[in-house]
């Protein structure tokens, strides 16, 4: 007997992948493909069609047309076995207040078969990890927006899944909250959970994607590293400047545009700031001022994904 | 054990796996932390409502002595108050409870990301329902034996129709329940028929005494058949025809009731 080779099959993969609510069309023909151990994103905003796309993953929402497969199975048919697998950490928190923090845990381990002494000892490592051992037996109402979210987290662990599933994990938290939730998710990176999230946050794209795909209006219009993305749609720097209200300059764009022309590559003008887009921003605001354009402000920063996804729509991420 | 999966395209070949029974466990385990007051509840409401009406209003309806066979007023009323009870809390685990799950903390959805499917959710939170009415019955028919109020053994058989009636409450109130985006119209169901039902299904009084147009409205109403079988039962009084239509229609409700939730539950978890 042959033994089966070990297999670099995607543990996701999705082709033609098309979600409709009667005419409207939430998800639009996207096709991706996450590798095991890697970290993949969603990025776009609201409305893009991120979470039809991670419910339809996650074995809830039924496929209407194209081809998923996770783990290798149809979710249409093979929800449970792929469900038994996965772990989801939905957008809303979806924690039940007439049981404790302990308790969450505990039944959602007897959900997934577990026995209840495994349940247990899997729930209380997973209150360690998630840094609320001493709440264990509180409701939980009066948890705070960053604990309920890390109880969440420590929820979709209990059936220790090869797959998370993230859905907008950190939006709502302040930053604190935010960096300690990041700082879980590497560790289970480091312990080889491939993670699929969708976010609206390009900074944390940026910190926890391995690569990801944009999403706008229901289709991907690219793909690749956090890196890639920036180097292959933007500049290195952006110049940030700011015009007061007052001036002659302000409302005139044809001015700015005529004094910045040839010192970027492309000029972006945005109702509070224009963008400039150059590989050098000190040279390019050097220069700027040479030519006599006197902004109230100036910034020179690193590109982002939000400027890529300012590129690819012409319109900004978080409104 | 082999997964049994409930898909979410096509007719489902199964009523629900034997997952549903974790769904039971989850309400087992939110009832463990107040049983107590389930227990303190379940005995002295009923004790209230018997004296209250058996013994207190009874002292002027036996007076009268009008009522069929000539029987008191408080082993009239006690089969029928311990059915209308277990359908009373039935009816109102299906409203509230269940769209809190659904809508408000949505539970259902965090338990629809486990191995657990629709199904599972609609057939465990029955047989929670079906669990409550039984312990509420159980206690209700330990005050009716304490208090004398039964003329027959087979009062014990009561609490079996009252489980039946809350179950032919409880499916079609559930999915109802599912087809409801907020609790608004929990108001018009218990307005408009729970409380009228509770009034006028012969628990008070027999249904003969209604005007005559409206006891066929009476004759198709589930709560009717659960009084009047209960009642049969413990009075000492069983017609086996008449039972078995009551039963029957019981049976038929809860069926059907049952149905409608896994076509409401699919349409409101499964998009």
């Amino acid at each position: 007997m042959i033994a089966k080779p070990e297999t670099s099959a995607p543990l996701i993969h999705a082709q033609g992948l098309t979600k409709r609510f009667g005419s409207f069309t939430a998800v639009d023909g996207i096709d991706f493909d996450v590798a095991p151990g890697e970290a993949f994103g969603f990025l776009g905003p609201n409305g893009a069609g991120k979470t039809s796309t991670m419910r339809m993953i996650g074995t809830v929402s039924p496929v209407t047309a194209g081809e998923l497969t996770v783990f290798g199975l149809d979710p249409n048919h093979q929800g449970a076995k792929i469900r038994a697998r996965l772990g989801v950490v939905p957008q809303a928190d979806t924690l039940d207040n007439e049981l404790s923090v302990l308790e969450n845990l505990l039944i959602y381990g007897r959900y997934f078969d577990l026995s209840w002494a495994e349940s247990r000892r899997r729930a209380t490592e997973l209150l360690d990890f998630v840094q609320l051992t001493e709440r264990s037996n509180d409701k939980v109402e009066p948890l705070s927006g960053g604990m309920k979210r890390r109880l969440v987290i420590a929820r979709s662990l209990i059936n220790e899944p090869s797959l998370l599933l993230l859905d907008e994990p950190t939006t709502g938290l302040d930053p604190q909250a935010r960096h300690l939730l990041w700082d879980r998710l590497y560790r289970l990176k480091q312990k080889g959970v491939t993670l699929c999230l969708t976010t609206h946050y390009m900074d944390e794209a940026e910190q926890l994607c391995d690569r990801l795909v944009v999403m706008d209006q229901a289709r991907i219009v690219a793909e690749g590293s956090p890196r890639q993305l920036i180097d292959r749609y933007v500049t290195r720097e952006v110049l940030e400047l700011r015009f007061r209200r007052a001036e002659d300059e302000l409302d005139d764009s044809a001015h700015i545009d005529g004094k910045l022309h040839g010192l970027a590559e492309r000029v972006e003008q945005l109702p509070d700031r224009v963008l400039v887009y150059t590989a050098d921003g000190e040279a390019a605001a050097a220069a700027a001022y040479e030519r006599g354009l006197r902004a109230a402000s100036v910034l020179v920063r690193r590109a982002t994904l939000e400027d890529v996804f300012l590129r690819l729509t012409g319109r900004s991420l978080v409104e | 054990m082999a997964v049994v999966d409930l898909p979410l395209v096509g007719r489902p070949r199964v009523i629900a796996s034997r997952r549903s029974l974790r769904v039971l466990e989850h309400d087992l385990l939110v009832f463990r932390s107040g049983w107590t007051n389930y227990i303190v509840a379940g005995l002295s409401q009923p004790f209230l409502y018997l004296v209250a009406m058996g013994i207190g209003l009874g002292l002027y309806v036996n007076r009268n002595g009008n009522l069929p066979g000539g029987v008191p007023y408080l082993d009239y009323i006690a089969p029928a108050l311990l059915v209308t009870q277990a359908m009373m809390a039935a009816a109102f685990e299906s409203a509230w409870p269940i769209m809190g799950k659904i809508e408000w903390d949505k539970t259902y959805h965090a338990a629809l990301n486990t191995p657990l499917g629709a199904m599972d959710l609609l057939a465990g939170d029955l047989m929670w329902i079906g669990f409550r009415a039984t312990l509420l019955s159980v206690l209700f028919l330990v005050v009716i034996v304490a208090l004398g109020a039964a003329a027959s053994p087979l009062v014990v058989f009561a609490v079996p129709v009252a489980v039946l009636t809350a179950l032919a409450f409880a499916a079609p109130i559930i999915a109802f329940t599912a087809t409801q985006k907020s609790d608004q119209g929990f108001n018009a169901l218990f307005r408009f028929g729970i409380t009228p039902l509770f009034l006028f299904s012969g628990t008070f009084f027999p249904i003969e005494k209604l005007p005559i147009f409206l006891q066929p409205l009476a004759w198709i109403t589930p709560l009717y058949h659960g009084v009047a079988a209960a009642r049969s039962l413990a009075l000492g009084q069983v017609e086996p025809v008449a039972l078995t239509v009551h039963v029957a229609a019981l049976a038929a409700v809860a069926v059907l009731g049952f149905a409608a939730g896994r076509a409401t539950f699919r349409r409101r978890l499964v998009v």
